[in-house]
């Protein structure tokens, strides 16, 4: 699903973010990205869905060689990527329903699909009420679930989630990482990027840690922390 | 592209207008406030121009025959001058008519001094009076008619008279005053250019995150500009229409009132007629125009993510 190979990427300014990263992340795995501030992270999830190009090395996602990309095929591998983000980024003037049509009208499906298929995952997410809210009328959690909503509703392969649950409560964070875990258990790749220890050593998955740009530990039902 | 997505981003285009609702009507006014003082130049440039054309149809070339021609002479050189394919009209003036005519343009005074003049004793020539299709080639034409007469050697023309020097003069001044309008008029235009395009750029910026996110679902570049061509394209024609209506209202109630107040001068505004379609048109077709290259100018600098 992702392969990565020797991937460096050093930014224009000369940081060096990630050095020889060697990841295979397989169908229907869930992988925590865990690492202190600055460590990479954020740029190790940006590879994936094409934010950034690797400087060196080999990246697939999906069977795509993402380093050697025509911009105009980006568009197209994005669709088989759901993105969450900690600040939800959803659109402020569309209300929870089309701010998850959206991203199926992006991709050209009929509409009636898009009105079946949004209100299920709206459903799913547990938001059929709020269909009609503003993305201000709703709690940070809600956000999140519509966020996530979106991120699903063209059954991407893989969900990117970076620091999903960031600016949540405890409370509210499980019920987002219950929801990831049905979505992953429905056979949906997703690697999260977290500083959640409690999440992490409580719903136990594959671990990576990222220091200084390395993958400093990579363990199966891993704990939480990044130190060697 | 799917006929669905076509309705979509006209939908779509439309629904942003209403949705960024002061950027929209702040786009609109500075497409309306710039094309309105270039619309005011227009109509001005509009007047000046016919006002000078207005002037140059009056120039015409006086040709007076040799005192006692015979009919005959004088009817060939009508034929021979009506052979110059510049000549647009040619009207016989008999010397008892230009007697009639100078002594209604030299009015009382000139009554002693014509006094005792009859049609027996005239001292007048006959003559003709040359219209050309374009004023600017009278000088041209005189230069033929004088060679109607070194041609023939009874040599019956005795002069070419078309107000030379102050016909040359006149074209300068109307070609001045047309070209300095032209001028204006291009200057108004692309600092309307600017400052359209600075205010709609803005509305763009505080949209970069809306791009970012479409372009995080997957949505095309294509996809992603369209319904702001759209929206570019109704910003526009919203502004245009705005200016054409208050234009062409008071310039309306301006031919109304220049007609009962300031009747007293010849000079003629120009009709509706003259200029509606012209001003319309242009300021449809200007407005629209830079509402869309604002908007997809501006998106194209967003779209590199």
């Amino acid at each position: 699903m992702i392969e990565m190979h020797d991937v460096w990427k050093t930014y224009a300014d000369g940081t060096v973010a990630l050095q020889a990263v060697n990841v295979v992340i397989d169908r229907n795995e869930f992988v925590y990205v865990v690492g202190p501030s600055g460590a990479g992270k954020s740029t190790f999830m940006k590879l994936i869905y094409r934010e950034e190009v690797p400087t060196k090395g080999q990246l697939s996602v999906n069977g795509f060689n993402i380093g050697k990309l025509k911009q105009r095929k980006i568009p197209y591998v994005r669709r088989n990527i759901g993105v969450i983000f900690q600040d939800y980024r959803l659109l402020p003037k569309l209300s929870a329903f089309e701010n998850i049509a959206f991203a199926m009208e992006v991709i050209e499906s009929p509409r009636r699909l898009i009105k079946r298929r949004t209100m299920e995952v709206l459903d799913l997410v547990g938001l059929k009420h709020k269909a009609a809210s503003l993305p201000a009328q709703l709690s940070g959690g809600e956000q999140q679930r519509v966020a996530i909503a979106r991120a699903i509703v063209n059954n991407p392969a893989v969900i990117v989630a970076d620091e999903p649950t960031g600016n949540l409560d405890p409370e509210t964070s499980s019920g987002i990482m219950k929801l990831l875990e049905e979505i992953n258990f429905r056979g949906t790749t997703i690697v999260m990027a977290t500083h959640n220890k409690e999440i992490v050593n409580s719903l136990r998955k594959r671990v990576l840690a990222i220091e200084n740009g390395l993958i400093v530990r990579d363990q199966q039902r891993g704990e939480y922390g990044y130190e060697v | 592209m799917r006929s669905s997505t076509v309705i979509r981003h006209v939908r779509e285009g439309g629904k942003n207008v209403a949705r960024n609702g002061w950027m929209s009507f702040a786009s609109m006014s500075s497409i309306a406030i710039s094309l309105f003082i270039l619309g005011v130049f227009m109509l001005l440039a509009l007047n000046v121009n016919k006002l000078a054309n207005q002037l140059e149809s009056q120039v015409q070339i006086r040709v007076y025959m040799q005192v006692g021609a015979d009919q005959a002479k004088i009817q060939e050189v009508e034929r021979s001058i009506k052979r110059i394919p510049e000549v647009k009209v040619v009207k016989f003036v008999s010397k008892e008519e230009g007697l009639n005519q100078l002594r209604k343009s030299m009015g009382e005074e000139g009554k002693a001094a014509l006094d005792g003049y009859t049609n027996e004793n005239n001292p007048l020539p006959d003559a003709f009076e040359i219209e050309v299709f374009e004023p600017q080639k009278i000088s041209f034409v005189a230069k033929k008619v004088n060679a109607i007469n070194e041609l023939d050697s009874s040599k019956p023309i005795m002069s070419v008279k078309y107000g030379q020097g102050t016909v040359e003069k006149l074209f300068t001044i109307t070609n001045a005053v047309r070209n300095i309008g032209l001028f204006i008029v291009a200057g108004l235009a692309i600092m309307a250019m600017f400052l359209i395009s600075t205010t709609i750029k803005m509305t763009i910026i505080a949209r970069r995150r809306e791009i970012s996110i479409m372009k995080m679902v997957g949505a095309t570049n294509g996809f992603i500009r369209w319904p702001f061509f759209i929206e570019g394209a109704l910003i526009g024609i919203g502004g245009s229409a705005i200016t054409v209506a208050i234009l062409l209202y008071s310039y309306s109630k301006l031919i109304t009132t220049a007609k009962y107040d300031i009747g007293l001068f010849t000079i003629e505004l120009a009709t509706m007629k003259d200029v509606g379609w012209i001003l319309t048109g242009s300021i449809l077709v200007i407005g629209v125009l830079l509402g869309i290259w604002g908007s997809t100018v501006s998106v194209r600098k967003y779209l590199k993510v």
